[in-house]
């Protein structure tokens, strides 16, 4: 079985790491470059940037990031906030980012991932998708913008409609369990990873090592992102990454510095 | 001089961001005059196996490349889809490759695991070589593919790894090495292996402690 993936996600505004990283020893909490690159020498198997300014005039400041980003670590990172255009994929991973990340562009022009795919590979198109219980709990909605616009897609027909479209990776957020502490929402991953033949990366309610387990062993997903727990050193990665090999999780135990 | 094949489907500036991290001189090269002056050749890949050979084609360099690696030996690096279109033909969309590299590009099975393949795997080396100095039998790298190559020759490959099937991870012939991983994006240790590549071709200098 491939190794599963641990993933820090930060969140990033007018390029600058923002939401409270605490790192000590560093000159300067907020640099992206910093921080990445000591998540990398933490065992980081990869690493997302979502941008929550992302508007229009902030973008060349993002974009610069990415390049510092790019020169500091070695292992694969993706970017995520306010792409639209095939032209803002091209421009991010010229910068050298690896992967990008879509969410509302995507639900707004589903053609945007197959445009992306055919141009820079299927690979490099990771579709965030923000889900949100309905109510009388028979299934998920998509929302978007952030969460604050819930629309009537189905949250497992759409990751398998940006499967078919092109999409590599699927990002899948829980949002009435993000922020909670209180696990993954491991049926949601259930129903995707079983509706999807592409990899799954659960996001939203990790509050300690067990919720990675579970939503590897009873979410079936491959990779599992979490912030805060990260950043605030609740969770150490080699020690999470210790924990889920005693459980026979396969994750790679090198770190990559 | 390492340069590093920038064409419009590939990834050359990660590549070329590696390798000035561990100090060996490096440049992006996308015309025959530059191409020329280089002792050492990196064909980076991401994206369609179509796309790469399209844009290789349009960019015009193939015959100064191909004399480069086939005739006069230079040595030569290509990594993922740059591994894959070394093989006489890729099943994905059906597309001719350049052939120096006997053997066929087949799709990993969806019955049997997730495609693409994304993460850290394990490769492990068939037996010892000079780019492979200071490594491991087995060690991680990372890998995004939904397609893998098949050498006819089992004495070129270099590396196998297991996803799904076991399959070739690296191969070497000659001046030729090419992995399936993105020896560029798998820390230390695929820093290691370019940095062995950059002394093969006679052109590692000052190389940087982290």
């Amino acid at each position: 079985m491939l190794p599963k993936r641990i993933i820090p996600c930060l969140d990033v505004k007018d390029g600058r790491v923002v939401k409270g990283v605490n790192f000590v020893n560093f000159k300067d909490a907020g640099d992206p470059a910093q921080i990445a690159a000591e998540y990398s020498r933490a065992g980081a198997d990869e690493l997302v940037f979502l941008d929550i300014t992302a508007t229009v005039e902030v973008r060349k400041t993002m974009l610069d990031m990415v390049k510092k980003v790019a020169k500091q670590v070695t292992i694969p990172f993706a970017v995520g906030g306010g792409i639209r255009t095939a032209d803002d994929f091209k421009e991010i991973l010229d910068s050298g980012a690896d992967k990008v990340s879509i969410n509302s562009a995507a639900i707004k022009r589903p053609e945007l991932i197959l445009e992306a795919a055919n141009l820079f590979g299927r690979d490099c198109v990771v579709v965030a998708i923000d889900a949100k219980k309905r109510e009388g709990g028979d299934g998920w909605n998509v929302c978007i913008n952030g969460g604050s616009v819930v629309t009537d897609i189905d949250v497992v027909t759409w990751a398998q409609k940006c499967e078919k479209l092109g999409a590599g990776e699927i990002l899948l957020t829980s949002l009435d369990c993000d922020g909670t502490k209180a696990g993954y929402d491991n049926q949601l991953n259930r129903a995707v990873t079983a509706a999807v033949k592409i990899p799954v990366i659960a996001s939203g309610g990790a509050g300690k090592k067990e919720d990675f387990y579970d939503a590897i062993v009873h979410g079936g997903v491959d990779a599992v992102l979490a912030a805060s727990l990260f950043h605030f050193k609740e969770v150490e990665i080699m020690e999470l990454k210790k924990y889920l090999n005693e459980k026979n999780i396969p994750v790679r135990m090198e770190i990559a510095k | 001089m390492i340069g590093v094949i920038d064409y419009r489907a590939g990834n050359a500036p990660s590549v070329l961001n590696a390798l000035e991290r561990i100090g060996v001189p490096s440049l992006l090269v996308s015309s025959k005059d530059e191409i020329d002056e280089v002792h050492g050749i990196i064909l980076p890949g991401v994206g369609s196996a179509l796309g790469t050979m399209e844009s290789l084609e349009e960019m015009g360099c193939l015959d100064v490349i191909s004399k480069k690696v086939l005739q006069d030996g230079v040595p030569f690096l290509g990594i993922c889809i740059g591994l894959q279109v070394l093989f006489e033909h890729s099943e994905e969309g059906d597309t001719k490759c350049l052939g120096w590299i006997p053997g066929v590009v087949k799709k990993f099975s969806q019955d049997m695991v997730r495609v693409p393949q994304i993460g850290w795997n394990e490769a492990e080396f068939t037996r010892e070589h000079p780019i492979l100095s200071g490594l491991g039998k087995r060690e991680f790298f990372y890998f995004v593919n939904s397609y893998y190559v098949i050498p006819k020759d089992e004495n070129m490959v270099l590396a196998k790894t297991e996803y799904g099937v076991e399959f070739c991870s690296m191969i070497t012939h000659k001046n030729i090495f090419a992995a399936q991983f993105h020896t560029e994006k798998s820390g230390a240790v695929g820093l290691k292996l370019l940095k062995n590549f950059a002394m093969i071709a006679g052109d590692a200098v000052c190389l940087r402690k982290d």
